[in-house]
């Protein structure tokens, strides 16, 4: 059941020297106990994609259109105060770096507490009972006690439990996870999407994952968006998509990644469009390795290869489908 | 067997703290009791979590940390030894590439005097050699000769890192330490920067030391790999053999956890709670804390090395048994 659907939004930030586009008709949905990755290159606008959701932009992104239906409703056009009574309690965000996104003043427990407060509308002793229970189920290890500490006192990997347990005591329907693990170890990163499986099955909430490792979306997601400059390039079934890459961009993605020994890697010529720059036609085409005549004079569409899996590139045109 | 170009015995590390509330100061062991041997024309990987001591490793073999004892000799000399003179032309032949490109260059330098200091200051080369040797540096790792006159804000973070590695190849160094020189870019950047030094180490005989928490890259490029744990080797030998047979617990879950692109998924070792402080190291083994095969003897006593096969070395009593009964 999909919980969350982002449909052709487009977002732009009003600089100094006019408006620039970041956003192209971006489209995913999100699904109840699934896992979407949403995948690409740093610039490439997955974050402002997830923050658009919240509705948590900087002053200058202005959305000119583009619609995000939550619970039925359109989430742009929500008054503030009806999104916070959205915002950390029935979709929450663990952000990508545990080490700032902590208050340092506050302990932990104080800031565990004040979302329960305020959420919930729990308080004295049955809020305390419930943030300890949050912290139990994150595995933080002496939870009562743990409480009392400070931000300082945590690890990176305890400081990104606090805040998933955080999610948890609110019982949010849809977590997003920017870049959850980045700024983690290898060993500590598997125990916290350890823990993000759990919650997903056990408790049936929708995952939104940003990241930029695909080996990571190959072992979690469900399903897989591929994101270039700003638009979805394609989208799959994370196990169709690891067999059967569409786009050139993703393949060249897939190459890139060192595996055999010895082969020479497979690179991308040159670097990724800033949001100043105007591309003619397909994003991806200074890049390309395949590149046609078409791909600079037209916008590719979706093309359908089957209802789940779509690639925005004009070499699929001869086998896919517009839409289904 | 290849001749060693360097070698580590017995290094050890220590910062000193701040004094605390409680007015003491506190000593963080970054680098307990190292012994390697890195070998000419090989890339050494250096792998392990961040906080195990390999960036002090790599600090300390230029002197840029200064060891509390130990010793490292390069072709034979002890580099902890070595007076002023001595120690400015042994840096002449070990060069260090630093983790962040948007760091290590100088903002107020244009690229080509951040290229030309290294020779004017080890070299009388006149200015129109300096030049050739800049050009042809530059070429090898694929900068726009006409790029020379710009400065680092410039430049992307692949490319700045593609001038950081030209800056460490103009002296024809015999060493090059590599710490984490991919970690901060793109993917696709990243492949660039491996080929680029996969190239440069068959075309100019380099030996490398390279620094890396990315099991991937060290699989792809490495020759051998030495297995980090606060401050300790636990784990060396050939790149190979530690991905098909790792040995320590710790290096088995290390590289379980490792996300992998190809092949089908396999059973996931979790380690439990997180790397100790290195401020207060654990008793015996310092891997015990965490070990999923702890046994008593891992409290108190401190392992010692275990041949496994010929260049496979491990530090771990499960298999300290298995050698003395062979």
């Amino acid at each position: 059941m999909k919980v969350l659907e982002v449909e052709n939004l487009n977002l732009g930030f009003d600089c100094d020297d006019g408006y620039h586009q970041a956003l192209y008709d971006v489209t995913f949905s999100v699904e109840c106990g699934k896992m979407l990755a949403l995948v690409g290159e740093s610039g490439c606008g997955k974050t402002i994609s997830a923050m658009s959701i919240l509705q948590l932009l900087p002053k200058r992104a202005r959305i000119t259109s583009g619609v995000i239906t939550f619970d039925n409703k359109n989430l742009i056009e929500m008054s503030s105060s009806e999104l916070q009574h959205i915002r950390g309690r029935r979709i929450a965000l663990i952000p990508q770096d545990p080490m700032t996104s902590l208050n340092p003043l506050f302990t932990v427990g104080d800031q565990l507490l004040e979302v329960i407060k305020i959420h919930q509308g729990l308080s004295g002793e049955k809020a305390y009972k419930k943030a300890i229970e949050a912290f139990e189920e994150v595995q933080i290890p002496c939870a009562e006690e743990r409480l009392k500490s400070y931000p300082h006192e945590f690890s990176g990997g305890m400081k990104q439990r606090a805040i998933i347990a955080m999610a948890l005591a609110c019982n949010a329907e849809i977590l997003i996870a920017d870049e959850p693990t980045t700024a983690l170890d290898v060993t500590i990163q598997a125990q916290i999407m350890d823990l993000m499986h759990k919650i997903k099955a056990e408790r049936n909430t929708a995952i939104l994952l940003i990241t930029h490792d695909l080996a990571l979306v190959k072992e979690n997601a469900d399903t897989v968006s591929v994101m270039y400059a700003g638009r979805i390039v394609e989208s799959a079934p994370a196990s169709e998509f690891f067999a059967n890459p569409l786009h050139p961009y993703s393949k060249a993605l897939l190459n890139s990644i060192p595996s055999q020994r010895g082969k020479t890697l497979d690179t991308i010529c040159g670097q990724p469009p800033s949001i100043q720059q105007k591309i003619s036609g397909c994003r991806f085409h200074p890049r390309c390795k395949h590149v046609m005549e078409v791909c600079s004079e037209n916008i590719p569409k979706n093309y359908y290869i089957n209802k789940d899996h779509f690639s925005a590139c004009f070499l699929t045109k001869g086998f896919g489908q517009e839409s289904l | 067997m290849r001749e060693n170009l360097l070698e580590i015995k017995n290094l050890y590390v220590e910062y000193k703290s701040d004094k605390g509330i409680t007015g003491e100061k506190q000593v963080i062991h970054a680098v307990n009791g190292v012994d390697l041997t890195v070998r000419k024309g090989e890339i050494l990987a250096i792998a392990g979590e961040s906080g195990c001591g390999k960036s002090t490793l790599a600090k300390s073999i230029i002197r840029l940390e200064p060891a509390k004892c130990g010793q490292i000799f390069f072709n034979g000399k002890n580099v902890l030894e070595m007076n002023k003179f001595e120690l400015k032309n042994y840096r002449k032949h070990a060069q260090m590439v630093f983790q962040n490109p948007y760091a290590s260059l100088n903002p107020k330098m244009r690229i080509i005097d951040t290229l030309k200091e290294p020779l004017k200051i080890n070299t009388n080369l006149s200015e129109i050699e300096m030049l050739n040797i800049i050009k042809e540096k530059s070429e090898k790792v694929g900068l726009d000769i006409e790029c020379l006159k710009l400065y680092p804000h410039e430049f992307s973070g692949g490319q700045r890192q593609r001038i950081a590695i030209a800056r460490a190849l103009v002296l024809n160094p015999d060493l090059i330490l590599a710490d984490e020189p991919v970690s901060a870019l793109d993917v696709s950047i990243q492949a660039q920067i491996i080929n680029l030094l996969r190239e440069l180490k068959n075309d100019y005989k380099l030996t490398f030391i390279l620094i890396t928490h990315d099991m991937s890259v060290i699989r792809y490029l490495a020759d051998r790999v030495a297995i980090m744990y606060l401050g300790e080797i636990v784990e060396f030998g050939k790149t190979s053999q530690i991905f098909i047979n790792p040995k320590h617990p710790y290096t088995k879950a290390l590289l379980s956890a490792v996300p992998k692109i190809d092949g089908s998924p396999q059973e996931r070792i979790i380690l439990e709670g997180d790397l100790p402080s290195p401020s207060n190291l654990p008793s015996g083994c310092k891997f015990h804390t965490r070990c999923p095969n702890c046994m008593d003897i891992c409290t108190k006593c401190s392992p010692g090395e275990t041949q496994i096969f010929e260049d496979h070395v491990v530090k771990c009593f499960l298999y300290m048994r298995l050698n003395t009964r062979l």
